[in-house]
């Protein structure tokens, strides 16, 4: 009976963007029709520039945003519509890190306060057994005891987003939305946390969707890859396929324009230009306008996204481009 | 003689708790049209360096050094006037965050023009003339029409862009860039990275990278400059660094990118934290979170020394001959063992 714990299908969230007193509002569309599914113990990273709709997509996947068309089951139950009674236990289902340890923490509250307050809400727990739970789960993200009575501001970068995870995983959520989880730390600290995360999946199954801009940390920790241009996905698809021989021209571009710690030279694909204003998208496939191997039919059409060597692809030439490769 | 020379150049913060050591008596040099990346953490004192040589310390700031010359000339003996006119002029900077470090209030063609007519002398007519001309040379469609555009107006990456075309107006001998691409896109940083190299080659002038991305140094600098707690822990050339870095902190910072550990299902890591202010260590400032620190390390702060194709602050090197002699022979100094790997 394994159903995967996030299965969304079609998502799609047009926003209306006033544009002045006498001009009719434009629809902007940040996501549209994505579907993905993650199952217990995995990782879906979502990749994409600023502008490209990841964020929107965590917004709808924590349930903050209602999706303007599309399925969403959590856990088995639909998320969109769902019966009254089970509400409250859809929302304890998935949480959230946010990227900013700095302003995701209310600093007037001490640790305790902070981890103990989705307890005081979502159950009927005595104040000891909350204390008691605090303290289990500061102990597993590997902060000490004394932090327990400390305000945020007391901590670094690292340990914050360290209690940010631990208030996030206080009410056992089965998935957890990372938009960004360790962009905002150095290196160092950087590793320590991504360590911890996939100790945490290891140890109570947890499905991740991560959100990153950053290659190399997708790379190591993903299963599953999912990359956006534009409110599209474009290319979908295990690491390692993905990873080894991207098929679609700007998951390549991606790829190829990150710096890398290696000294040997590599090619570069530099893009000319920038996204599109998603008010104003091209009319064939999203990234025509900036492809280096764009056609006539390109500007026209938009690609139906399809299944091809393991993976999911919207481009014209995929199949070309794997012929290429092979 | 190179271009720029610092010996032991410090920089102190009073604060209300002690002096605050934010740089820590730093030595480099740089040749012309050399490029130097700075890496390090936040804190690292990375930054402050070069807004030091700018002379952009601020009150209540105190910047010490033994020698600060450029071009053959001593910064320190220079009065502030002669300072200004060199600042911005032989020696130019850019900023992480375009979007902020611009004026907000006057459109890009008005701060290009301002520059060009406060150190080149230029008139309003020529100066209008050579800002359309460096907007152009730095990859910005219609820069006609783009004259007449605020800051907000523009895309980070074109901000960056407007940034680059001040800096390089009055051709700088040294362009500092400290953090230039983090606030961009994958996709865009690339191209504002292929756009200052492009530069640089065409131009021969120095420049001095700051980032905390390795990757970013890998393919752009020669030679790079690891900091730590307002230290450089080493420096060398950038190809020999990455295949054997000498300062435990190096490797440990190598070791840490997710990219370098493929397949592995955890990452090495560097337990604890930067010093702070309080509990800066008696030895070396990394002896807390090394791997091979001993007693003598901790003891003793270790000097920068020549080493290799460069420096390192270090007793013991990762690539010392005598390191494994003196751990073959048991020497008392390198007791800890080295964790498996």
């Amino acid at each position: 009976m394994t159903h995967p714990v996030i299965e969304a299908k079609e998502l799609t969230q047009t926003y209306a963007v006033r544009r002045g007193l006498f001009r009719a509002p434009a629809s902007l569309q940040a996501v549209s029709h994505v579907s993905f599914t993650v199952e217990a113990g995995k990782t879906l990273a979502v990749v994409g520039e600023s502008g490209c709709g990841k964020s929107t997509l965590a917004r709808m996947a924590t349930l903050i945003e209602a999706p303007t068309s599309g399925a969403l089951t959590l856990d088995g139950l639909d998320a969109i519509h769902p019966p009254s009674s089970e509400k409250r236990r859809l929302r304890r289902t998935v949480q959230m890190v946010f990227q900013n340890p700095y302003g995701s923490l209310n600093p007037r509250k001490r640790v305790g306060a902070i981890l103990e307050e989705p307890l005081l809400i979502n159950t009927s727990l005595s104040k000891p057994e909350r204390t008691e739970k605090a303290r289990a789960m500061m102990a597993r993200v590997g902060l000490r005891p004394e932090h327990y009575s400390r305000y945020p501001h007391m901590f670094s970068g690292g340990q914050r987003q360290r209690i940010a995870i631990a208030r996030s995983l206080i009410l056992s959520p089965k998935l957890l939305v990372a938009d960004e989880p360790v962009s905002a730390l150095d290196v160092s600290i950087q590793a320590q946390v991504l360590n911890l995360l996939a100790d945490l999946q290891d140890e109570l199954q947890l499905a991740y969707l991560f959100i990153s801009h950053d290659l190399g940390v997708v790379r190591h920790i993903a299963h599953d890859v999912m990359v956006m241009y534009l409110g599209h996905a474009i290319e979908h698809g295990p690491k390692h396929a993905v990873f080894a021989r991207p098929l679609h021209p700007y998951t390549q571009a991606l790829l190829a324009s990150t710096p890398r710690v290696t000294t040997e030279k590599r090619e570069r694909i530099v893009l000319r230009g920038e996204l599109p204003s998603p008010l104003d998208p091209p009319k064939g496939c999203v990234f025509s306008t900036r492809c280096p191997h764009v056609t006539d039919l390109c500007r026209a059409e938009r690609p139906p996204i399809r299944q091809l060597d393991q993976r999911l692809i919207a481009c014209h030439y995929a199949e070309q481009f794997l012929a290429e490769a092979a | 003689m190179p271009l720029l020379e610092i010996k032991n150049l410090s920089v102190e913060f009073p604060t209300s708790s002690g002096t605050l050591k934010a740089v820590d008596r730093v030595s480099m040099t740089l040749d012309e049209g050399e490029i130097l990346g700075v890496v390090g953490e936040s804190g690292s004192g990375k930054s402050v360096t070069m807004l030091a040589l700018m002379g952009l310390v601020a009150y209540p700031g105190k910047i010490t050094a033994d020698r600060l010359m450029f071009d053959g000339r001593d910064l320190l003996a220079m009065s502030d006037r002669e300072r200004r006119k060199l600042t911005g002029k032989d020696v130019a900077m850019i900023f992480q965050e375009p979007s902020t470090s611009l004026n907000p209030c006057f459109t890009i063609g008005f701060q290009i023009i301002e520059t060009l007519r406060k150190h080149e002398g230029m008139d309003k007519k020529t100066a209008r003339h050579r800002a359309i001309e460096l907007l152009e040379q730095v990859g910005i469609p219609a820069p006609e029409s783009r004259m007449k555009a605020y800051p907000h107006q523009l895309s980070g990456g074109m901000n960056q862009r407007v940034m680059i075309a001040m800096a390089i107006a009055c051709n700088p001998r040294l362009l500092i860039a400290d953090e230039p691409t983090t606030a961009l896109d994958v996709t865009i940083q690339a191209q504002i990275l292929d756009l200052l190299m492009s530069l640089q080659r065409d131009r021969g002038m120095a420049l001095v990278l700051i980032t905390h991305n390795m990757g970013v140094v890998a393919e752009t600098a020669q030679r790079i400059m690891v900091m730590y707690a307002g230290q450089i822990m080493e420096e060398r050339k950038v190809a020999s660094l990455f295949e054997a870095p000498q300062h435990p902190y190096s490797a440990a910072l190598l070791a840490a990118l997710p990219e370098r550990s493929e397949g592995e299902h955890r990452l090495a890591t560097i337990p604890g934290m930067v010093p702070g202010l309080h509990d800066r260590p008696k030895g070396c400032l990394f002896g807390p979170r090394c791997a091979y620190a001993t007693d003598h390390s901790r003891q003793v702060q270790p000097e920068l020394r020549p080493w290799q194709d460069g420096q390192i602050r270090c007793h013991y090197p990762l690539g010392d001959p005598q390191r494994d002699a003196m751990r073959a022979a048991g020497d008392s100094r390198l007791v800890s063992t080295e964790p498996t790997p």
